[in-house]
């Protein structure tokens, strides 16, 4: 018997959880160091260019997949030819490992939410994040020790999200995302207010506005652009063809995408604003330019750089400090839920297990997984090369596979622009068939090129050969290797589960 | 703040907030069709 697919509640309710899904730890730490890196204002060109050129579009694309088969990406791409299942279960494989180092970035905020209370990192916030708080080990390795204070969280991250996820769709994900947004929305405009009420606040914006009109001529900066679009608006791992799953069949596609598309550009460069005018004033303060506050993103930008500018702000430290990590907690907990429920939507498919012993057996099993290998004084060098390699050859390579194999390979892209078109107000067009034909695998293939390219001259970090081989091409020949297995798995209740048949064009 | 920069930022405010407000006033001027087939009977009462 085929089970009665969940759907969302209301149209509302889906956006707030794709736009939860896409603002992630990126948005508040990546995109303001890749913006300034590029050009600063002048990166912001080629950005909006990317988002209007490649993102939506994807998108679009995803989502299309998704309600048009009704099914996780496994379920979905078969649909649109057996061939093509292989990109699911790839996905699916690459869910599962970045939902296990994800979380304990996540645990890490929760901590230093804590830790904002009175400032406890001290005078050296880099020794007591590696030293104290992850306990990191001298060389990269594998597991050794273990690190209670991190691991504690860690399990309560997977308490909730795991509970989120036994809710179910409407129950759990959509309810969870509409308090999660608006709160954190609430709190990074607060964090941003206070940001811009301090001294040498617009020195950090002018840093990041500041067109470089040279930049533009840089291919480099054009790939970069392209990049951040990409890895922000969490396409090409399944997250938007799982979510779209749940759609019903009338509801419009476009316009989500748009709304989604541009709410995740509109945090990301409220984020940008805020980061700067801390950053600023941290400059001023200091009496440095703002290149050398800012030397680095991601980790060392959340977890040393603004544990410092926390310690050094006039007033309202313990504020500033509870509303920058708890955002960080937020926008990572609506990720994780995303990136986990496309691992148990696939495996619900598969198997037709009911939604809580799936959540179980596979969140469980992902939770174990990600508490075994990370809360350890290793765990940040293995996080570090999993997430390298898993970006660049698991999510950036399946997109490629993906774009390459839809478009030119199916020549899919007709069916679903008319699947698309048939319920959504603004059609796509023309113009949308050559951004996903055209511009989407070119800019991939140059990111590809160009991140190998670097692989070749020098090993990841420098780190030691026979750690990247198992941590870093390990994982991501894994995720290829599992996909690949998985889908040559006898799956005789597939082609009841996939509705579209005969059925294009007739909604 | 420099012209150029006061200029980029309120460009790329104006391009992805209104693309944000024009995209949630077409959704809102556009319902989905309620002739849904995969909807749900609604509660009993």
């Amino acid at each position: 018997m085929v089970r009665e697919r969940e759907q969302w509640a209301t149209r509302a309710g889906f956006i707030l959880a794709a736009v939860g899904s896409a603002i992630g730890l990126g948005n508040i730490w990546r995109f303001p160091y890749v913006a300034y890196e590029h050009g600063g204002g002048a990166f912001l060109l080629p950005y909006l260019i990317a988002l209007l050129t490649a993102g939506i579009p994807l998108l679009i694309m995803e989502y299309t997949i998704g309600r048009r088969a009704k099914g996780s990406p496994p379920l979905a791409f078969r649909a649109l030819s057996r061939r093509a299942e292989p990109i699911g279960w790839w996905q699916v494989a690459i869910c599962f490992v970045i939902a296990t180092y994800y979380a304990v970035i996540i645990a890490w905020a929760v901590r230093y939410t804590g830790f904002s209370i009175g400032q406890q990192w001290g005078d050296d916030p880099e020794a007591y994040l590696y030293g104290e708080v992850l306990q990191t080990a001298d060389e990269p390795g594998f597991v050794s020790s273990y690190v209670s204070g991190v691991a504690w969280p860690l399990i309560g991250i997977w308490v909730v999200t795991l509970g989120v996820l036994a809710f179910g769709v409407r129950r759990g994900i959509e309810r969870a995302n509409k308090i999660f947004i608006p709160l954190l929305a609430i709190l990074f405009l607060v964090l941003v207010v206070q940001a811009l009420t301090l001294d040498g606040a617009a020195d950090g914006l002018d840093a990041f506005f500041s067109p470089d009109w040279s930049a533009i001529t840089d291919g480099s900066v054009w790939v970069a652009a392209y990049g951040q679009i990409f890895f922000s608006l969490s396409v090409g791992f399944g997250i938007m063809v799982t979510y779209a799953s749940y759609l019903h069949r009338r509801a419009d596609l476009t316009g989500s995408a748009l709304v989604a598309g541009f709410a995740n550009s509109s945090f990301e460069i409220l984020a940008g604003i805020g980061v700067f005018a801390a950053i600023g004033f941290m400059a001023s303060t200091a009496g440095l330019g703002v290149g050398e506050v800012l030397e680095e993103g991601g980790i060392g930008l959340a977890f040393v750089a603004f544990p410092q500018i926390i310690s050094s702000l006039p007033a309202a430290g313990d504020l500033f400090g509870l509303l920058f990590f708890g955002s960080l907690v937020i926008a990572g907990l609506s990720s994780l839920i995303s990136i986990v429920q496309v691992v148990i939507s696939a495996v619900q498919d598969r198997t037709g297990m009911p939604r809580v012993p799936a959540v179980l057996v596979v969140g469980g099993g992902i939770a174990v997984v990600s508490i075994v290998l990370f809360p350890t004084g290793e765990g940040i060098y293995i996080l570090d090369a999993a997430d390298h390699f898993v970006n660049q050859y698991g999510i950036a390579m399946a997109a490629l596979v993906a774009v390459v194999v839809v478009a030119w390979m199916l020549r899919a892209l007709p069916t679903l622009q008319v699947h698309a078109d048939e319920t959504s107000a603004i059609k796509v067009g023309r113009l949308w068939l050559f951004t996903l034909g055209v511009i989407t695998p070119v800019v991939l293939g140059l990111m590809m090129w160009d991140s190998l390219r670097g692989e070749l001259e020098a090993p990841y970090q420098d780190y030691p050969g026979a750690f990247l081989a198992v941590a870093g091409w390990g994982v991501a020949a894994g995720v290829l290797l599992v996909g690949i297995a998985l889908s040559l798995l006898p799956w005789r209740q597939a082609d009841q589960l996939v509705r579209v048949h005969g059925d294009e064009g007739r909604v | 703040m420099s012209t150029g920069a006061v200029i980029m930022l309120i460009v790329s405010i104006l391009v992805v907030w209104g693309g944000l407000v024009a995209g949630i006033v077409v959704l809102r001027r556009h319902p989905d069709d309620p002739r849904d087939e995969d909807r749900p009977p609604p509660p009993s009462r």
